[in-house]
């Protein structure tokens, strides 16, 4: 008989303060494609981390190929021919894609090799990579490529891919899915980690379900419905969002006419970007990362204020070469995509993280003075609000899991009551019960009456929240779409800059 | 085998130990190179570590050398903390003596030009002044054309030391000094009051305890310190909330540049009461390990002001009392940085036996 190509029995791991695995079993066939399906926190990572060396487990066996064996190492794993795409990305920002994969290769191969490999690796799976770019070029959609591609290059037994999908278009999510078929037919396992159910339904052949870092179900997710595995994973089904469309009222942001050469190399220029978001609506932006949404946020928000000042209205003000904190007087608030370092600081506490984006009469007196009571009463009030998992307002950020950190941040913002707000990729890497809480936050919010710009990779996402969609490809903006009237086909070609009038814009 | 294992968050209490510790391996280390110089260690150590605590005299003596210490340090630590890398709080230590000595010395042979007691206030504004300006050009170089401010506040050390010489040696020099390079002896109204009879300790330390509590103030209670630390360790969220890069760089050079020449005004008026071509013995270089070795925390600063003003002490006396160059002085600093920045990888490491 074949043995499993990989088997845990009974791995258990406690973290001071939280088991994260308890008593896990999973087995994985050769040429299987296997789910690990979880909500953050559930102990996904922590197992994955296990199978590929990184963390010691206390207690429990691994097999593989039929054998007990103890990987206490990611390169030992490597050598057994386990190769992992983590969900963070562990890319030096100022070497470029060929030295990043060079790096992570445990053979000794010239560059030159390298980079013939990828191009190879990317042309075979249809992952758009250039090998000469520096890392800190790439947007977090193209750094996940590079990740694939290097794990691919090991000519791997077992791929661990983590959240692998969240960054990617439904095309490329298609491609994804052909790639890892063609490998699974090849005997190659995969492991599948997601949160994601319809995706998981329709790659996988197996799925273990964990909860509370128990399994809580080993099934076959084809005959699953979206319903029951999301009652194994949560214990209950989704919340449902009541989507009523926006009225939209009065226009509170105008880009007009934005044009903005590259601020970086390998940056995306701006050409002739023209939206608007209207009072009571929510408007989107879909597209592949890269294509010039962080030069657009980043003249939105103020980060960049090279502008023309008229050519960025807020509720009829000229910003453009205004700053952040200006724009935010007027009522302009922005959750950006990175959490750690740039929504929030990650060495200091929740309640000191209020005064990045409140820093009016509320949280300060005169001089400047902090005022320290009303800031922890603030930040204990979002915490509860939000339903966020902390110690309290004094708990650094960086004790935070990711989609408790975003529920704090979008929180810090909504409780600010904008008039604009503006949010890239709300719930990457967020569990399903938060992102279903900051979507209906959002919606909320654009009841009472605020006019909501949503940038983001997640089709689902884009289609549940937004009124109008734009499509951003190159640097380019597409003409709006009512959200009602678009299909996924046709915004996924509008993505490869193909609209209507394109040409001549 | 030993390895290191990456704590989840960071150890508070290892953040207060690692200073303790590193003092700790630092005494011992100290005490096999007496062995090696063939001295008694145990005499040796009470050198450095019990006669700068022996008597009043001694504790004034430590409180007098702690002063510039701890006022240079407390502007380095507000750099530090907002990424500012200013190496050179010796040159704007030596620019605010020329300046306040300078204001001193035009007092003496100007006498009652001005009001006595504007004297010595003069004296330390113009020291303030003298040590900020310096920092400007720092400042001003790295804002302007991004030049590196490390480099830059280093090399101004030695230009601040040469126009210190090129004063006392020339245009400065006392006319009845006997041609040694000095300037005159400043009058007593020029001079800082004293806080203790008897002794050398001016009033100076109680205005470095002030600043320490502004500065204390500054960093955790206004919203100022709080913009200036933020662009310290996370640049991209100072750029996200607008909190502006080039007021944190001017306001944490000004600021250390002014603390560090008040400081200098004070040598020079207060336990000198001259200028000469050693205003300074390194203090502004110390200061550097006395930020690290306090946490860049004001109070911290203050009892590792207090630790290094006694290793100054100590190199001194072992000159004269164990016959060893006072080069020792340098030698222990050195030591207890290194020891401080090892002990330090304990703060977000834990140490683990066996195999990795």
């Amino acid at each position: 008989m074949t043995h499993p190509r990989l088997q845990l029995e009974g791995i258990t791991k406690r973290y001071p303060g939280a088991l994260a695995n308890d008593s896990v079993s999973l087995t994985v066939m050769p040429g299987e494609i296997h789910a690990v399906l979880g909500e953050n926190g559930a102990g996904k990572s922590t197992l994955m981390k296990v199978i590929y060396g990184a963390v010691r487990p206390d207690a429990g066996v691994v097999r593989w190929n039929g054998a007990p064996v103890q990987v206490r190492s990611p390169h030992e794993a490597r050598a057994h021919g386990i190769s992992m795409v983590f969900q963070h990305f562990s890319l030096f920002d100022t070497l470029t894609v060929a030295e990043n994969v060079l790096l992570g290769l445990d053979r000794t191969v010239n560059l030159r090799a390298v980079i013939d490999g990828i191009r190879d690796k990317a042309g075979e799976y249809g992952l758009d990579i250039d090998p000469l770019r520096p890392v800190h070029t790439l947007s977090v959609g193209e750094r996940q490529r590079v990740e694939i591609v290097r794990a691919l290059l090991t000519d791997p037994r077992l791929l661990i891919l983590d959240e692998p999908t969240s960054v990617l278009t439904p095309h490329a999510v298609e491609r994804l899915f052909v790639t890892l078929r063609r490998l699974a037919d090849t005997g190659c396992s995969i492991l599948y980690i997601s949160h994601k159910l319809d995706e998981i339904r329709a790659l996988c052949h197996r799925c273990t379900v964990l909860r509370g870092g128990r399994v809580s179900g080993v099934v076959d997710p084809t005959r699953e419905t979206t319903a029951s595995l999301s009652r194994l994973m949560i214990g209950a089904e989704p919340p449902r969002l009541e989507h009523r469309a926006g009225t939209g009222g009065e226009i509170a942001l105008r880009v007009h006419d934005l044009t903005l050469a590259p601020r970086e190399p390998f940056g995306v220029a701006l050409e002739n970007v023209a939206l608007e978001v209207r009072a009571g609506e929510v408007a989107g932006i879909a597209g592949v990362s890269g294509n010039g949404q962080r030069e657009l946020l980043a003249a939105i928000s103020g980060e960049d204020r090279r502008a023309q000042a008229r050519a960025i209205e807020l509720l009829g003000q000229p910003v453009g070469a205004a700053s952040p904190r200006a724009r935010r007087g007027i009522g302009l608030h922005f959750v950006p995509e990175e959490r750690l370092g740039r929504g929030a600081v990650p060495s200091m506490s929740l309640a000191d993280n209020l005064l990045l984006t409140r820093d009016d009469r509320e949280l300060l007196g005169a001089f400047g003075w902090i005022r320290r009571r009303a800031r922890d009463a603030m930040a204990a009030r979002i915490i509860r609000r939000f339903g966020v998992k902390a110690g309290g307002p004094q708990a650094p950020v960086r004790s935070l899991s990711g989609g408790n950190l975003q529920k704090y941040i979008v929180g810090r913002e909504i409780d600010a009551r904008p008039r604009v707000l503006v949010l890239s990729q709300p719930t990457w890497g967020v569990d399903v019960g938060a992102a279903a809480q900051i979507r209906g936050e959002i919606l909320a919010l654009r009841d009472a009456g605020c006019a909501v710009l949503v940038v983001s990779e997640d089709f689902d996402e884009l289609f549940e929240l937004t009124d109008r969609l734009y499509v951003i490809a190159r640097g380019r903006l597409s003409p709006p779409l009512p959200t009602a009237r678009a299909s996924p086909q046709q915004v996924g070609e509008w993505m490869s800059g193909l609209w209507a009038g394109a040409a001549s814009a | 085998m030993l390895r290191l294992e990456a704590r989840q968050t960071a150890s508070r209490l290892m953040s207060a130990l690692s200073p303790v510790i590193a003092v700790a391996i630092t005494v011992l280390v100290a005490a096999a190179l007496f062995v090696a110089l063939g001295r008694d260690p145990v005499r040796g150590l009470a050198v450095f570590l019990v006669e700068p605590l022996a008597n009043r005299y001694a504790l004034t003596e430590l409180a007098l050398k702690a002063t510039p210490l701890v006022l240079c340090a407390i502007g380095l630590s507000l750099c530090f903390r907002a990424n500012v890398w200013n190496i050179g709080a010796e040159g704007q230590f030596l620019l605010g003596a020329i300046a306040g000595g300078g204001v001193a010395l035009w007092a003496t042979v100007n006498v009652g030009v001005l009001p006595r007691p504007a004297l010595v206030p003069l004296v330390l504004v113009a020291g303030m002044l003298g040590g900020a300006g310096w920092a400007a050009i720092t400042a001003l170089l790295r804002d302007r054309f991004n030049a590196n401010e490390i480099l830059v506040s280093l090399m101004l050390v030695y230009v601040a030391q040469l126009l210190l010489s090129y004063l006392v040696f020339g245009p400065w020099k006392d006319p009845q000094g006997y041609n040694f390079p000095q300037t005159r002896s400043f009058d007593a109204a020029a001079m800082l009051p004293l806080l203790v009879p008897q002794s050398r300790l001016h009033v100076g330390a109680l205005i470095a305890l002030a600043l320490v509590a502004a500065t204390w103030v500054l960093m955790f209670r206004t919203f100022a310190g709080f913009q200036l630390q933020v662009g310290g360790v996370a640049p991209l969220a100072a750029r996200y909330a607008g909190f502006p890069a080039r007021r944190a760089l001017w306001s944490a050079m000004l600021l250390s540049g002014g603390f560090a020449g008040l400081a200098g005004a004070m040598e020079a008026a207060g336990p000198l009461g001259q200028l000469t071509p050693n205003v300074s013995t390194g203090y502004g270089f110390t200061a550097i390990i006395v930020a690290f070795v306090g946490r860049l925390h004001p109070v911290g600063c203050v009892l590792s002001g207090l630790l290094l003003s006694m290793f100054v002490i100590g190199g001194e006396l072992s000159q004269s009392r164990l016959g060893l160059p006072s080069a020792l002085t340098g030698v222990f600093e050195g030591l207890l940085l290194f020891s401080l920045l090892a002990c330090d990888t304990l703060v977000h490491y834990r140490v683990r036996f066996g195999r990795g």
